[in-house]
């Protein structure tokens, strides 16, 4: 073994391997009370290096125009090797990512992990969110099914809302008057090139960020604030060997239950894959019923529960500019919902039935009732927010430990 | 205890994520307005897809291309010589290995029935078995359209009744119902033959179930490769899931 140590060492003297090996992986030291909600970072990672694999081949056999991208899809499912896998673990995997994401997040919520000197971290995260919804949405246009090109075009008409600037605004984004061929060629760039491009970047400055700050763990103490003489945090543990082993064995968990859906339900019920989308995009035929996919419903709800098309727009910018002032808005005493008081969790417990419920009401029809309750539950998504600086501050809490507990 | 609050939460996200689940096909089903029967088919049952696929070349392949499949696949999954599927579904002059198209010219095609046929390569997976299953099956006379027939699925649909001579030609029955808005609809309730086809009603439905088994097999061929794969994926994920949490505990065995 004698080799392998001398390659290390010469590449050592040119390459800060070990360095880097120790600071982010054998003494970067985390909390090690962790629990289950904490895998979902990882996952997220795993998911986008399965995107980016299946989205490098199905690159290879897709062609982006309108007289081809649907029928070159169907070619994948059927003629090219092991294309029908490939597809259905991009279009799985897309899915997957925002019930990622959306889990990853709401951790944080559950523990205040976004509270200072994390702001920047979580800023970072909620950047990428925002960066990965426009690659899904730009993602969905490319099968050329009905709903991938209705869905665009209520989607970039919204552009059109904007004063003044708007219907310019989304000719150019289209490239024509309709969604067609041009929009289609620029989006497929966007989609292979630019977004994933910038999202990489920004996992990379979120992991830097984190490995600056440290993570925060569900008691929500700060481990580096007892430290042994080495200077190590007495609750921390080498991130390898015990996070890459335990984040391996949460790897393996969600591959079964992603190989589930995979092999067994690609479709999901029409929630991964909508039936409509396997008719090719008609511009002369508006589908009956247009809904987006399940994880833009939410937002889409907030949209449609205001009756003026631009304040709509606006309602549904604002929904996510929340997520950067969360930092600001949060006042508690404490990080985790551990040792907040029973406020804040009815004000969660609110919040959960509000986000659920909206994402339900953006797919079905506008009926009165449907549109009422999209009313109500907008309402709570955002005093959840604007109400937070008030009832964090009052909220009775309860002393948090000195050091985290484990076990 | 302090996890008791949290624990209701998630439960109540799971009932929501379950409804929500749960919900779509029943809003399909809807949108039709007509009960869909059940087609219970078996995309396994090589003889059904090979009975479907004569039938299909027979009956719909004039007007209907499925042209996201080729011949030699059909031959290959069905297990039928290639030559056997020259001839009785080569009709076209094309060779094996092609797309399945047809000759029909689709301009001729919009002036005769006042719209192309769809393509059907994936009529399942936009409409759904069950659908094609109760739309064929629910033709009835109705001298008011130009092919003297109407469907109870798909009103005013262009399409005449091809199998007409299979199921003969049946009569719609109406009742009226009250919406709930208290305004009366008159609704189909039910068919009754009245002229008799070459075979009865059971033998019919099976025909119909056979057509939408080898369509459910062209929308996606691989899934029996899928499902079939899945198990091994699932296994293999199984054990190796077993490793990595004895390996995970005793590496965790040390932290106190």
């Amino acid at each position: 073994m004698e080799w392998l140590k001398q390659t290390r060492d010469w590449l050592d003297e040119r390459f800060p391997v070990m360095e880097f090996w120790r600071g982010h992986l054998s003494e970067y030291y985390a909390p090690k009370n962790f629990n289950f909600w904490y895998y979902f970072g990882s996952l997220a990672m795993l998911v986008l290096v399965i995107q980016i694999l299946t989205g490098i081949f199905l690159t290879m056999n897709y062609k982006p125009t309108a007289d081809t991208a649907f029928a070159s899809v169907e070619y994948i499912m059927r003629d090219v090797k092991w294309g029908w896998l490939i597809r259905y673990l991009h279009s799985t995997g897309a899915s997957f990512f925002f019930v990622v994401v959306y889990l990853h997040m709401f951790r944080a919520l559950l523990y205040g992990s976004y509270r200072k000197p994390r702001e920047l971290l979580w800023i970072f995260g909620v950047i990428i969110f925002l960066l990965l919804m426009a690659e899904a949405f730009m993602g969905y246009l490319l099968p050329w099914g009905q709903m991938s090109y209705w869905g665009a075009q209520v989607i970039i008409s919204l552009f059109g809302a904007i004063p003044y600037i708007g219907n310019d605004l989304s000719l150019w984004i289209r490239g024509d008057f309709v969604v067609a061929d041009a929009t289609l060629n620029r989006f497929f760039s966007f989609h292979v090139i630019a977004f994933p491009m910038v999202l990489l970047g920004l996992v990379v400055f979120h992991l830097v960020a984190l490995h600056s700050v440290g993570s925060n763990n569900p008691d929500g103490v700060e481990i580096k604030s007892k430290k042994n003489d080495k200077g190590i945090p007495l609750d921390g543990i080498p991130f390898h060997p015990y996070y890459t082993v335990k984040d391996m064995y949460g790897v393996v968990g969600f591959l079964i239950i992603f190989a589930a859906v995979v092999f067994y339900s690609p479709e999901m019920f029409g929630w991964f894959l909508e039936r409509d989308n396997f008719v090719p995009a008609n511009p002369l035929k508006t589908p009956e019923h247009i809904a987006p996919l399940w994880y833009f419903t939410p937002f889409y709800a907030i949209l449609r529960a205001v009756p003026d098309k631009f304040l709509g727009v606006m309602a549904m910018g604002a929904s996510i500019a929340m997520l950067f002032l969360l930092p600001w808005l949060d006042r508690s005493p404490v990080r985790s919902i551990r040792y907040k008081g029973w406020i804040f969790k009815t004000a969660l417990a609110l919040f959960i039935v509000s986000f659920v419920g909206l994402g339900y009401l953006g797919t079905v029809p506008a009926t009165p009732i449907a549109t009422g309750f999209s009313r109500l539950f907008s309402v709570l998504y955002f005093v959840f927010f604007l109400a937070m600086p008030f009832y964090s501050k009052w909220d009775k809490c309860k002393q948090p430990p000195e050091r985290v507990k484990y076990k | 205890m302090k996890h008791c609050a949290l624990r209701k939460l998630c439960i109540a996200g799971m009932i929501a994520a379950g409804l929500m689940v749960s919900f779509p096909g029943a809003l399909w089903a809807s949108t039709g307005k007509v009960k869909l029967d059940h087609a219970n088919i078996d995309i396994h049952d090589t003889e059904s897809l090979r009975r479907g696929a004569k039938y299909f070349a027979n009956y719909c392949f004039n007007c209907h291309s499925i042209r996201f499949m080729r011949y030699s696949r059909v031959a290959k999954d069905l297990d039928i010589s290639e030559d056997d599927v020259s001839k009785t579904m080569l009709f076209t002059g094309a060779k094996i290995g092609d797309a399945m198209n047809i000759a029909l010219d689709p301009e001729d095609a919009k002036r005769w029935f006042g719209v192309a046929p769809p393509d059907l390569s994936v009529v399942t997976r936009s409409r759904g078995v069950d659908w094609i299953y109760t739309y064929l099956r629910s033709f009835y006379k109705d001298e008011s359209r130009p092919w003297g027939v109407n469907n109870a699925v798909f009103k005013d649909v262009a399409m005449p009744h091809v199998l007409w001579e299979l199921q003969g030609l049946q009569e719609a029955t109406t009742g009226t119902i009250n919406s709930k808005e208290g305004v009366e609809h008159t609704v189909i309730t039910g068919f009754n033959l009245i002229e008799k086809g070459k075979m009865n009603p059971d033998e019919y439905n099976n025909v119909v179930r056979d057509i939408v088994t080898f369509l459910a097999y062209v929308g996606e061929p691989t899934k029996a490769t899928r499902l079939n794969l899945g198990r091994w994926v699932l296994g293999f994920l199984a054990v190796y899931f077993v490793v990595m949490f004895l390996l995970k505990k005793e590496y965790w065995k040390d932290v106190k």
